[in-house]
């Protein structure tokens, strides 16, 4: 046996592994991860100190009622099997019911995901649009004030909390300049206008025609998508700018300035084009991460989404709750980053 | 260190010598080459002089604090900045400035409690990874990507809603869930050095596997994982302060620095410095820590940008 290579008598299990993941390749991998997501979630709710019997009956029930609900509730029966009954019951879309709303889990997860989904959509396109151009830029004239800027920006990205970001900004645009609206995602008088089709208040708007509604969620929606913004901004203008640095270093860059390619061209149909596949794998990780990011921006700002369900049946120790919301929090992560493998592979030959 | 002391005159020229004679000495002349290579890091050095104030406050707080930072004084609640009260005073009248200097130590205690849990785990687990390889590897390696695949603050939050609240529970959380990079470093350094001739030669001597991985293998891996943690001091304190100003981390009246902006959260709109003091003082301290990390980089892995 060579050094450090394997233990005797797993090559067959390793390589078995290995053939898997050829096979299977993406779609076990994910399905490993998502499986992997549930053991965590189940752990979790087995390592609460509450009881689990005394949540659902009390603590002045009958010790026959508690012994009843105990078996009912399968406690009684070896962890795997409890897992596999949590397994079934996930997979069939029941999370359980919030002790908060007394309603299940899943139509609460499902009425405050949109919100989150607004805020991080926005967020993120903020981020690209601004993002994009501000680091190619900073890379074609590195060293001018433009570079220092992402640099500057960067660095305040990775330093400032988001949840004080908002409060400031709310103490700014929104006290002091009155420019945007306040907390929520509709002032008083115009909610319950429109009807929720999707959910999205802005395109529930546009979808009735409804344009003052449309302009009163803008308004709500601008500052705490921007905040959100700043911190996707920070990393994809860093991130752009790293990448247009090592394509314009190449000599593809030196022949075509020697054929007497326009410097714009150079720079947005050879050395850009060839970034975008990272590129897009950057802004996919950075909508993730504005996903969960959220979950402070919508507690300052009162923003009825995901992350403040959580947040908020966590203060209450709604434990249903709040797995239910990590859980569909986690499926929309692992969502986007496969989405981006995908991407990748359709848009990079080299890997198909 | 003898050899310095004994020589305090080329001090200097025996940390520059190109020839080292002993094992120390040539640690010291690596580390005193990186050392100046950062002294010329204007920003790092900004970062080096930020983290050098917060361990002098954290270690001074109660001497330079000019009030107890619990005392509460009604009658002076919520008192603009000046005066006696540099930074203002809170809704029940305790000095801003007094429970942020306090609040360092909290900071401090919490990074590094973080570093001491997460860089042996993530050590661990990359170095038995990447030195039996196989199935071994092929196992830890999954749950190391199954860890990396979720959003971390939503993972620490479901470990402190389980665990309970509090300053213990919001470190293991951030434990739990921010291990998977170093154990992904560690694995790749071990991949490197397991074929080495040294680590055949302690073998054929009949050293155990574990052994060899304490002796040999972590010995080598562990500065690449400790300079990681220290890059990722700003990002550890990032979510300690979210975890504090959800009301997760450490309870009230505890001076930290998150909890405090939440306390000043109803003041925003017209009390503005309750919640504004302590996000700077996160601002500075996590921004020291990020210009240093950068620093260090730049000197440690000059290939990167």
């Amino acid at each position: 046996m060579s050094i450090g290579q394997s233990l005797p008598g797993t090559g067959a299990l390793a390589s078995a592994l290995g053939g898997f993941r050829r096979a299977y390749g993406l779609v076990g991998s994910v399905i490993l991860t998502l499986l992997g997501l549930l053991v965590i979630t189940f752990v979790i709710a087995r390592v609460v100190p509450i009881d689990p019997v005394l949540a659902v009956v009390g603590d002045r029930a009958t010790p026959e009622l508690y012994e009843r609900t105990r078996l009912e509730l399968g406690l009684d029966r070896p962890l795997y099997v409890q897992f596999y009954l949590y397994l079934r019951q996930v997979l069939s879309g029941d999370l359980g019911n919030s002790v908060l709303t007394s309603r299940p889990v899943i139509e609460d997860v499902a009425r405050f995901f949109p919100a989150t989904l607004e805020l991080a959509t926005a967020a993120t396109l903020l981020g690209v649009v601004v993002g994009v151009p501000m680091g190619v830029l900073a890379a074609v004239r590195r060293g001018s004030w433009l570079d220092h800027l992402v640099r500057v920006v960067g660095l305040a990205g990775y330093s400032i909390p988001v949840f004080w970001l908002g409060l400031v900004g709310l103490l700014l645009f929104y006290a002091e300049l009155g420019w945007v609206e306040g907390p929520g995602r509709l002032s008083v008088g115009y909610e319950d206008i429109v009807d929720p089709v999707t959910g999205v208040i802005l395109l529930d708007a546009a979808l009735a025609g409804e344009w003052d509604v449309f302009r009163d969620a803008f308004a709500h929606l601008i500052l705490p998508a921007s905040v959100l913004g700043y911190f996707s901004l920070a990393y994809i203008s860093r991130m752009t700018r790293s990448f247009m640095l090592d394509q314009l270093s190449q000599e593809y860059v030196t022949t075509a300035r020697v054929k007497g390619v326009s410097e714009a061209r150079i720079i947005w149909r050879h050395a850009f084009r060839n970034i975008t596949v990272p590129l897009v794998t950057v802004i996919a990780l950075s909508y993730a991460h504005l996903l969960e990011g959220s979950v402070l921006t919508e507690t300052v700002f009162a923003w009825p989404g995901l992350g403040a369900y959580i947040t908020s049946s966590l203060l209450n120790v709604d434990m249903n709750a709040v797995l239910g919301g990590t859980l569909v929090v986690g499926l929309a992560f692992v969502g986007v980053n496969l989405l981006s493998d995908l991407l990748y592979r359709v848009l990079d030959p080299r890997a198909r | 260190m003898t050899a310095a002391a004994n020589r305090p005159a080329g001090l200097r020229a025996w940390l520059r010598e190109e020839a080292p004679s002993s094992r120390l000495q040539a640690n010291l002349v690596q580390l005193y080459a990186g050392w100046r290579a950062l002294r010329r890091n204007p920003l790092a050095m900004i970062g080096l002089a930020i983290i050098l104030v917060l361990l002098a406050v954290a270690a001074l707080a109660p001497w330079i604090a000019p009030f107890d930072p619990l005392h509460q004084d009604l009658a002076n609640r919520l008192t603009p900045p000046g005066g006696a009260h540099p930074l203002g005073t809170d809704d029940l009248g305790r000095d801003i400035l007094s429970r942020i200097l306090h609040g360092a130590r909290i900071t401090l205690t919490i990074v590094v409690l973080v570093a001491v849990a997460v860089a042996p785990l993530g050590l661990a687990i990359g170095c038995l990874a990447g030195y039996f390889g196989g199935w071994v590897d092929s196992v830890l390696m999954r749950i190391t990507d199954v860890f990396m695949a979720f959003p971390r603050l939503i993972l620490a939050l479901a470990f402190v809603a389980a665990l309970g609240p509090g300053i213990e529970n919001a470190v293991l959380a951030i434990a739990i869930t921010n291990w998977p990079p170093y154990a992904r470093i560690a694995r790749a350094e071990t991949l490197t050095i397991r074929r080495s001739d040294f680590i055949a030669a302690a073998r054929l001597q009949g050293a155990s596997s574990l052994g060899i991985i304490w002796g040999h293998v972590v010995p080598l891996t562990i500065s690449s994982v400790i300079v990681r943690v220290t890059l990722d001091m700003a990002g550890i304190i990032l979510i300690a302060a979210g975890l504090g100003f959800l009301g997760l981390g450490a309870q009230p009246p505890s001076p930290e620095w998150g909890a405090m902006i939440a306390g000043g959260r109803k003041y925003i709109l017209d009390q503005w410095w309750v919640a504004t003091m302590p996000g700077i003082a996160i601002c500075v301290v996590s921004l020291g820590f990020n210009l240093l990390g950068d620093g260090l980089r730049d000197v440690l892995d000059p290939k990167q940008r």
